[in-house]
């Protein structure tokens, strides 16, 4: 089955893949393309200015966004992170990584209906709370989990 | 030197006359050696587990540690105990053969008197007992089994590919095996193994599309009853070591998944959910509290020899968490009785393996010797003579992992060297000749590259305090398993009240502090990144000891430890 797919995916090549995806609904060039690109929030250093200038200061504590992610990173260049909102209106998830040079990484927006689930990779200096946070009717949420990026060897 | 299975019968028999410390059993084996490993059947549902023999075909020392320390939650609990205070935690009288086998306690002695441990022809022969007595038992090997060892390193495995099915292993998991290359890997499971041993990892998937690469897990009908064995890898096979070996596969603990698989297996039936474990024993423990529906976990990786596993509460009841030590020194023998579709009762018995109360089994013994045939004459050269007992295990240094670091700091002209905390090598007795082979059993890894690096005093602390808040973080799941990185040239006090950054300490080199902008010439070996080069470890250890032919009793550089107090992982 997992063989089919990848060889599938292999003879479709990736362009095909992705008009699959925009042809679905799930992708909508038009609406990705023509939100504003927020460069303050992307270039801010600090991470309560990152949440602050992307929208999502004064964010609650929330135990209803999962967050997915290595316990300890096996390559910081690429940590695989994925997060679910269970919050009942979620409309945008975005990811702050503190100890990022510039801690903001990637706001989703979901279109109406769209289930709130992201999944990317991130890259990481060094061990840090990596965040999701969530806007939902007009309130901001957030929850944290910690990634540790070590310099491996000597193991066992 | 060590004395043949009669003698030894008579030192038991001489020592239980005379009234001294042995406790009844082994009294009663010095009547008969066969009953020493007597075990009485019971249920009807039996597991043999093996972990982590690091492919020593032939028996062994192996000192167990005097440093193994638990913080937190883990201190003063299994597996964070040593000498008396293992004994005294689990009943164990001081002298007897399970003292030996269980502790660093008067090793030189001991091993003399009891002999060597271990050896798959020996392994052979008690599982063949023990299955006897057990109808339909399973087999099941926990991994680190196809390195360690000059053969397997030559044979790329294949010596303990072959042994391992010899001895009737139904079920693996693996973590050093991944050493070498994916490849490698996947063709003996699809080649050597296939409709004979279950290869499974719940906990490796592709990186790309997160697919399975192995089986999670396997049922099994033992006596009528669909059991389910669950493979968990080594999580962090692709951090602690090169990732470049397994470039396509993603690791990690994964205990979503873990409980997802448990589920499965259960609704399928599965009356007994067993789960073998290359986790090591803290990341176990935890998992204990976090998944339920596990009712076993046959553990490894950390090399802790537990006489008695540990009970862990979960919401879905209680899960049994035991680690079965190393180098072939034991043979782990869980019985679960079961009635109704339920586990009403478990037995587990760790049970060492004493060379001299055992028969070799012959056919195993042929097939060893065939494997080692061509490789005799090298295997054996005579390097040196040790003064001092040579060992490797504990939390920050051994003899032999100082002998390393002298020898590198030596023939690389350094001002200090590293060498990694690996927990398999087999030890030395004093007196012996050092071999090419006890070298080999020390290094003999893929990736053996010695380096010489110029590293700032920042550098060096950064390197140790990582490596250090593996083995101390106060989270099991951030923990690798390992022991200290061995630090040679460099004294520094490691403070175990501190999080990592703040541990190390007081760093000095030849009577003066460690500068942190100073550069200084460190040595190392078995570097994790693509495209290292250097003269095998091997080479640079064996050159040094034929040139010095007497290696004098080591001094060990060991840090100063602060917050250890009353901490029974500490001798």
């Amino acid at each position: 089955m997992n063989q089919l797919r990848r060889a599938f995916l292999k003879n479709a090549g990736s362009v095909g893949a992705v008009a699959a995806a925009i042809a679905t609904g799930l992708l909508n060039p038009v609406t990705v393309f023509a939100a504003a690109w927020n460069s303050l929030a992307f270039t801010t250093k600090d991470l309560p200015g990152a949440l602050k200038n992307a929208g999502y200061d004064g964010a609650a504590e929330s135990s209803d966004i999962m967050i997915k992610a290595p316990d300890i990173a096996e390559n910081g260049a690429v940590v695989p992170v994925a997060a679910t909102s269970n919050i009942p209106g979620t409309t945008s998830m975005a990811i702050f990584i503190d100890k990022n040079p510039a801690p903001m990484i990637a706001d989703f927006q979901f279109m109406n209906g769209a289930e709130p689930y992201i999944a990317t990779r991130v890259k990481m200096a060094k061990t840090s709370l990596v965040r999701v946070a969530v806007k939902a009717g007009g309130k901001n949420y957030i929850a944290s989990r910690e990634v540790k990026v070590t310099i491996g060897g000597c193991g066992g | 030197m060590s004395m043949n299975r009669r003698e030894f019968m008579q030192i038991l028999a001489a020592a239980a006359a005379s009234g001294f410390a042995l406790n009844s059993r082994a009294a009663l084996s010095a009547g008969n050696a066969a009953s020493f490993y007597e075990l009485p059947p019971f249920g009807n549902v039996s597991l043999l587990h093996i972990t982590d023999c690091h492919a020593q075909l032939l028996p062994i020392y192996f000192r167990e540690p005097n440093v193994n320390i638990g913080l937190g939650h883990s201190m003063n609990r299994p597996p964070h105990l040593v000498g008396e205070k293992l004994l005294k935690y689990f009943g164990i009288k001081p002298g007897t053969p399970e003292a030996y086998a269980f502790t660093y306690l008067d090793f030189d002695n001991a091993a003399r008197t009891y002999g060597k441990v271990g050896g798959f022809a020996h392994l052979a022969t008690l599982i063949k007992k023990i299955r006897a007595s057990r109808p339909g038992s399973l087999l099941l090997d926990g991994g680190d089994t196809w390195q360690g060892s000059a053969t397997a390193l030559w044979t790329k495995g294949q010596d303990m590919v072959d042994a391992g099915k010899l001895l009737g292993v139904d079920v693996m998991t693996g973590h050093w095996e991944f050493t070498l290359g994916a490849d490698r890997v996947k063709h003996v499971v699809d080649n050597d193994f296939k409709g004979k041993i279950d290869f499974v990892a719940q906990n490796i998937k592709t990186s790309d599309f997160g697919d399975p690469v192995f089986p999670s897990y396997v049922m099994k009908q033992i006596n009528g009853i669909p059991v389910a064995i669950i493979g968990q890898a080594f999580p962090y096979t692709p951090i602690a070591n090169p990732r470049y070996m397994t470039p396509d596969w993603t690791f990690g603990i994964q205990d979503d998944n873990m409980q997802l698989v448990v589920n499965e297996a259960r609704a399928k039936g599965a009356q007994v959910v067993v789960l073998l474990s290359h986790n090591g024993m803290d990341v176990d423990l935890k998992m204990a509290t976090r998944v339920t529906g596990i009712d076993a976990i046959l553990g490894g990786h950390t090399h802790d020899g537990v006489p008695v596993p540990s009970i862990v509460k979960n919401a879905g009841g209680q899960t049994l968490v035991s680690n079965a030590g190393s180098n072939g020194k034991f043979l782990g023998v869980i019985d679960f009785d079961v009635r109704g579709g339920k586990v009403m009762d478990i037995k587990y018995k760790l049970l060492p393996v004493f060379a001299n109360l055992i028969e070799p089994d012959a056919e195993m013994s042929s097939l060893i010797s065939k494997v080692r045939a061509p490789y005799e004459a090298k295997l054996a050269e005579k390097l040196a003579i040790t003064e001092g007992t040579l060992y490797r295990r504990g939390n920050f240094n051994g003899t032999f992992d100082q002998l390393i670091l002298d020898a590198l700091m030596e023939v690389k002209g350094a001002d200090a060297a590293f060498s990694p905390g690996f927990r398999w090598g087999t030890s030395l007795l004093p007196g012996e000749a050092i071999t090419m082979e006890h070298v080999m059993d020390q290094t003999a890894i893929t990736y053996p590259y010695t380096t010489l690096t110029e590293m700032t005093g920042t550098t060096i602390k950064a390197i140790m305090e990582d490596v250090c808040d593996n083995l101390f973080n106060a989270d099991p799941y951030m923990q690798q398993g390992g022991d200290m990185v061995r630090v040679g040239g460099i004294s520094y006090t490691c403070d175990l009240r501190q999080t990592i950054g703040k541990r190390i300490n007081n760093m000095m080199l030849n009577g003066k502090a460690l500068d942190p902008n100073k550069k200084y010439k460190v040595a190392g070996w078995a570097p994790v990144g693509e495209g290292a080069t250097g003269e095998p470890i091997w080479d640079v250890v064996s050159g040094y000891l034929r040139d010095k032919k007497t290696i004098t009793p080591r001094k060990l550089n060991l840090p100063k430890l602060i917050g250890v107090e009353n901490n029974a992982g500490i001798a």
